[in-house]
């Protein structure tokens, strides 16, 4: 009890946090959410529809193809890049810099890295100029080596943009695994691989059995982090294909985006945004509980 | 003990060929290396110096550095092409080094879109959320962390979940919201929710900073008739002053990188950041490559610029969000 009364001072701190989270975060939330079960063009007032628009949202094709990409984009922004930053953080780690000193691994740690730090929408620019048709880059080249017939309308053919995007987005997101990696290789002890060493363990073994096992935390930080990052992808989307070709790269965001600012259908795209929050929340709570759960049977 | 260390040393490459083979398929298939790299390994005792002369210990390497070379080609192609005059590149190509340094297509693009002003947009908004949203934290986590305030629990689930939410489930309301207030069109907008966004993360991290802070700090200053305002900003701030500034570097790149708010609440001309500013250029009839490329390099240096001078305390940052 003697805490509480010590500790009452405190709460003064929290009330401008609380303000400014009320007016840009609750107010908002709870709007959106009443919104979507009403139909409503942004002006006047909202008619209430009932779950209409979530049964709309559920026979609508579009809107299944939105979370279809995603589960691509997933692949190409979590689970790609997560297993191949692994693998390289170890090599740059656990041979690179043993065999050709610290410096070489951190330059090529920087050089991974390098896309993360530019806008999401300058990069969108520099890969919508390399792959455009006409004037693009990779066309280009590929026509002065003779390889012309490879030449494809990278992202303005149905059958290919999302591949292309998928190809952007590893470019794009690999350096951000490789530095977690990098940064949680460092607190292993190098007594843990001397003695595995000295029992006869493989490299193969050492990296299954110890680095797995120590970085475990910053794995499931870069897993959870980069799945959500896929399921909110917008700026790419937006400047690379708005959705198209004929909606073959349209993502859940991007759609809500459009049902706002293009079509005023507001209460469809709340809808389609309140469903993207209950993934993304469930999504965060079962690797949450999956994390605990693993701190625990290896404690 | 040399047995011991030749072998850790030598074992990587060989296993790492293997594994090469599901991610890479190409080079590493070539049986001349296996057998060149597994070799060693189990002739180290005997002859530790075969090791030395080993070609295949610069196989990794290479792989290592072609992969580096594909990642940042796309960056050197733009920057070469931005230079060149659209003469020279429509004769010779995106590959083709430029004839003479052609700087009049980035002067036309930054007259046209005028740059300097978005260029200053953006700094002025990552500027403010960056010392805002620090000042926000840290008051939210003093009271959190060091407070321990009645129902912390509940506050930090808030704030994980309000760092988890897509920027789509506010934007309408806050759209309808900032139009009423008059505050639509406005860097102060795009301040204020970028300020609470960012706290989020803020919040969430510096409270368990702040869990671990040590007591006798606070008790020393209480001894010393520091009350809580003098305690927080005489003690704490100071003590914790590097994690703060991880916040504040991350808060600002965050902001001057964030594009989708502020493609909304951003229309006119005048009030553009850097990053809608170029978006939204995409696509227009006015484009080719080469202003393309320059457009797109005036984009990357500020980006650029930022990470030499953040560098350190990025690696640091970008370590502390992991360990929790």
């Amino acid at each position: 009890m003697a805490g509480s009364t010590k500790n009452r001072g405190y709460a003064v701190y929290l009330i401008p946090g609380i303000v400014a989270s009320t007016a840009v975060i609750i107010v908002p939330l709870v709007m959106t959410v009443y919104i979507s079960f009403t139909k409503w063009t942004g002006i006047g007032s909202p008619r209430w529809v009932g779950f209409d628009n979530y049964t709309r949202l559920f026979q609508d094709a579009n809107f299944w193809a939105s979370f279809g990409h995603i589960i691509l984009l997933i692949l190409a922004m979590a689970v790609v890049p997560t297993f191949l930053g692994l693998v390289l953080a170890a090599v740059l780690f656990d041979y690179i810099a043993k065999r050709f000193g610290d410096r070489w691994a951190s330059v090529l740690r920087s050089g991974y890295y390098l896309p993360q730090v530019l806008p999401v929408a300058v990069t969108g620019i520099i890969w919508g100029w390399i792959l455009h048709p006409s004037y693009g880059a990779l066309n280009r080249i590929l026509e002065s080596v003779g390889l012309g017939s490879l030449a494809h309308n990278w992202l303005g053919d149905p059958q290919y943009a999302l591949y292309s995007v998928m190809g952007v987005m590893i470019w794009f997101q690999l350096g951000y695994p490789i530095v977690m990696f990098m940064s949680g290789l460092q607190r292993i002890d190098p007594e843990l691989y001397e003695a595995a060493d000295l029992d006869g363990a493989t490299w193969w073994q050492r990296f299954r059995k110890i680095t797995i096992a120590m970085i475990r935390p910053e794995l499931y930080v870069v897993l959870v982090t980069t799945t959500i990052a896929s399921l909110k992808i917008f700026g790419q989307i937006f400047v690379l294909t708005r959705g198209g070709p004929s909606n073959a790269t349209l993502v859940p965001s991007y759609f809500a985006y459009k049902n706002f600012f293009e079509k005023a259908q507001v209460g469809y795209g709340s809808a389609i945004s309140t469903v993207l929050t209950v993934l993304i929340v469930v999504l965060a709570i079962v690797f949450l509980r999956l994390q605990n759960r693993a701190e625990r049977t290896s404690s | 003990m040399t047995d011991r260390t030749e072998r850790r040393r030598a074992a990587p490459m060989s296993d790492l060929a293997g594994e090469g083979q599901e991610g890479m398929t190409t080079e590493t298939q070539d049986p001349m290396t296996l057998t060149a790299t597994r070799a060693p390994q189990r002739r180290t005792a005997e002859k530790p110096a075969l090791r030395e002369r080993n070609p295949g210990r610069f196989l990794i390497l290479t792989i290592l550095l072609v992969l580096l070379l594909l990642i940042v080609a796309p960056l050197l192609v733009v920057a070469v092409n931005a230079v060149k005059s659209p003469a020279d590149y429509a004769a010779n190509g995106p590959l083709s080094l430029p004839g003479k340094l052609h700087w009049q297509g980035i002067v036309d693009f930054w007259n046209r879109v005028d740059f300097g002003l978005k260029l200053w947009n953006s700094f002025i908004t990552s500027l403010a959320v960056a010392v805002l949203g620090v000042i926000l934290s840290v008051l939210n986590a003093y009271a959190l962390g060091i407070g321990r305030v009645r129902g912390r629990l509940w506050f930090l689930v808030f704030f994980l979940i309000a760092n988890l939410l897509p920027q789509e489930v506010l934007v309408y309301p806050l759209y309808y919201l900032s139009k009423q207030f008059g505050l639509y069109d406005s860097l102060f907008s795009i301040i204020i929710i970028f300020t609470v966004i960012q706290s989020a993360f803020g919040t969430y991290l510096l409270t368990s900073v702040y869990t671990e802070f040590p007591k006798e700090l606070l008790e020393a200053a209480a001894i010393d008739g520091a009350g809580k305002w003098r305690a927080l900003w005489r003690v704490v701030v100071p003590v914790s002053r590097p994690t703060l500034a991880v916040l504040f570097t991350f808060f600002f790149i965050w902001t001057w990188n964030e594009f989708f708010l502020p493609l909304i609440f951003l229309i006119s001309n005048d009030n553009q950041t850097v990053p809608v500013a170029l978006g939204v250029l995409q696509g227009d009839r006015m484009m080719d490559a080469t202003t393309t490329s320059a457009s797109a390099l005036i984009g990357i240096i500020p980006a650029m610029v930022f990470f030499l001078i953040f560098q350190r305390t990025l690696t640091r940052g970008i370590a502390a969000g992991a360990i929790k």
